[in-house]
């Protein structure tokens, strides 16, 4: 038979956080480590629920409810600071001499690590106390490093779409791309058209069908504008329901008079939608790079495309008109009023 | 080529001679990208490239310049978690010398698709050495010299580092521990990591 300090020395070799405890509930022996969380407390004699608050199961207060949760698992938690959490399994000893209670911290091993300077001796070679830590840090290195890459993913996400030159709605080219054409062409000294068109009515269908609709017709615009087109024009949509077509290489209004008409045509044609036909029109204003005297500002022909689209607009929509000189936005009451 | 292991290389290069050479090595590579994301995979070949560039620039031979890697690997504090990490693996040297053999399950347990060579140590007599480090990561085992280096330094032991050429297709370390408790290592506390 092995005595009692024999005992112990192979306990704590193993579980270096057990207690003995008498059947009084008073600490006969307790492990090395669990001595280095309170090293200054005399352990011996000392009664358990002096030291440990139970937690689960709530109806154990007196040494016989403990020894009734024999082989269960126990919550327990120191009553002074700090008050670190600790799980438990007691197995009483033979005779009615008390019971041995094997401790380990769980999942509060972290804080605990921290909070009691422990090393890797504290823990038993067997225990994955050492592992799990060693995970915990692994597993927080690795998300960090993801959530950085997540961070610049995001913010090269938000670069892109700015610089982006398409409008997503219509697969068209949006404003950035238009500028970008038109300082192309003015630069490099190429003749261009360029066409204001404006959709007439396109509220109404918003207002009444929803905003899927207007979705729809704005698809079905854009279809028609860039089957009315060549592939070297540009088609850009530059607001809710503007559109900005350049004309890359036209010098004379002729050949734009017949697609215009066309294009307007094209467009009262009703887009199905839900049911219902959605039927808009559109208006359209056009000047030419070679009306204008070089140099050519870029604000100065979308101005005067706008001027001949208003012109167009108050002369009874679905029209198209060619900007002229002294075309003017006057009488802005009443020409807001009528045509937005 | 793992971007860890990319990005490794990059973070040692920058530290050490400034990012405005590793700008320039990664302008002659022609990735088309100046910075290794950690967490994103590589062509062999981008890694290839890179890794001539570096050559080229620095005007040292390749095992030198992975070996000085993974010293800074372990012993730069910009890289501190890793190092804490490689501690984990022993209380000593010694014990640390055997985690190695867990090494590549322990990096997938960390990154899932982090693929090391496996590595056997092999104790001829006490003290003496041999770490095998299988192919598959070209350089690998010179990474792993610098390595070994700079965690005797953490430990403060004292030992004799020598790649003994490749056998079997596998390259073949010899480590000799001189003398343990040569210097004072560096502390390792379980719990100092901030979560």
């Amino acid at each position: 038979m092995m005595t009692a300090d024999e005992m112990t020395g192979v306990i704590a070799q193993i579980c270096p956080m057990y207690l003995v405890v008498d059947s009084a509930g008073r600490f006969r022996f307790a492990g090395p480590t669990l001595q280095k969380l309170r090293p200054d407390m005399t352990w011996k004699r000392k009664n358990f629920f002096d030291v440990f608050d139970v937690q689960r199961p709530r109806w154990v207060n007196s040494m016989d409810d403990l020894l009734k949760t024999a082989g269960a698992k126990l919550h327990l938690q120191f009553r002074e600071s700090p008050q670190t959490s600790l799980k438990g399994v007691l197995v009483p000893l033979p005779d009615g001499k008390g019971a041995l209670i094997n401790l380990s911290f769980g999942i509060s091993v972290l804080e605990a690590v921290r909070d009691y300077d422990l090393t890797s001796a504290d823990f038993s070679p067997t225990d994955l106390t050492i592992e799990m830590l060693y995970l915990v840090e692994a597993k927080s290195a690795a998300m960090e490093a993801s959530r950085q890459l997540n961070l610049r993913l995001q913010g090269a996400k938000i670069a892109a779409e700015e610089q982006a030159f398409t409008d997503t709605l219509t697969g068209l080219k949006n404003r950035r791309a238009m500028d970008h054409i038109l300082e192309r062409l003015i630069g490099s000294g190429t003749d261009f058209a360029l066409m204001h068109v404006d959709l007439d009515f396109f509220k109404e269908v918003n207002d009444t069908l929803g905003h899927a609709a207007g979705d729809a017709v704005l698809q079905s615009v854009a279809r028609v504008m860039v089957e009315c087109t060549r592939h070297s024009d540009t088609v850009a949509r530059v607001g809710g329901d503007e559109f900005v077509i350049i004309f890359e290489g036209v010098n004379e209004p002729k050949v734009l008079e017949a697609l215009s008409k066309r294009l307007i045509s094209n467009l009262e044609e009703p887009v199905p939608y839900g049911g219902q036909m959605c039927k808009i029109s559109a208006s359209a204003g056009t000047t030419l790079s070679v009306w204008n005297a070089p140099p050519i500002a870029a604000a100065a022909m979308l101005h005067q495309a706008d001027l001949a689209l208003y012109a167009a607009k108050r002369a009874g929509r679905s029209q198209h008109l060619f900007f002229e000189q002294g075309m003017q936005k006057d009488e802005p009451q009443t020409a807001t009023q009528g045509l937005s | 080529m793992h971007g860890l292991i990319n990005r490794a290389i990059q973070a040692f290069v920058v530290s050490t001679y400034g990012e405005e050479r590793w700008n320039d090595i990664m302008n002659h590579a022609d990735l088309g990208f100046a910075q290794f994301e950690a967490m994103l995979i590589y062509t062999d070949e981008q890694s290839n490239k890179m890794l001539s560039a570096v050559e080229r620039s620095l005007e040292r031979p390749l095992p030198e310049i992975l070996e000085d890697t993974g010293t800074f690997l372990v012993s730069n504090p910009q890289v501190e978690a890793l190092r804490r990490l490689l501690r984990f693996g022993g209380v000593n040297y010694v014990e640390f010398l055997h985690s190695l053999d867990d090494l590549p399950d322990r990096a997938r347990l960390a990154v899932a698709d982090l693929h090391l060579p496996a590595l056997e140590l092999v104790e001829n007599s006490p003290g003496q050495f041999d770490l095998i480090c299988q192919p598959g990561l070209p350089g690998f085992a010179h990474v792993m010299m610098g390595v070994l280096r700079a965690m005797a330094d953490d430990y403060g032991d004292l030992v004799i580092l020598d790649h003994r050429g490749t056998q079997d297709g596998a390259e073949v370390i010899s480590v000799t521990l001189v003398e343990t408790d040569f210097a004072e290592g560096r502390t390792f506390d379980l719990g100092a990591h901030a979560l």
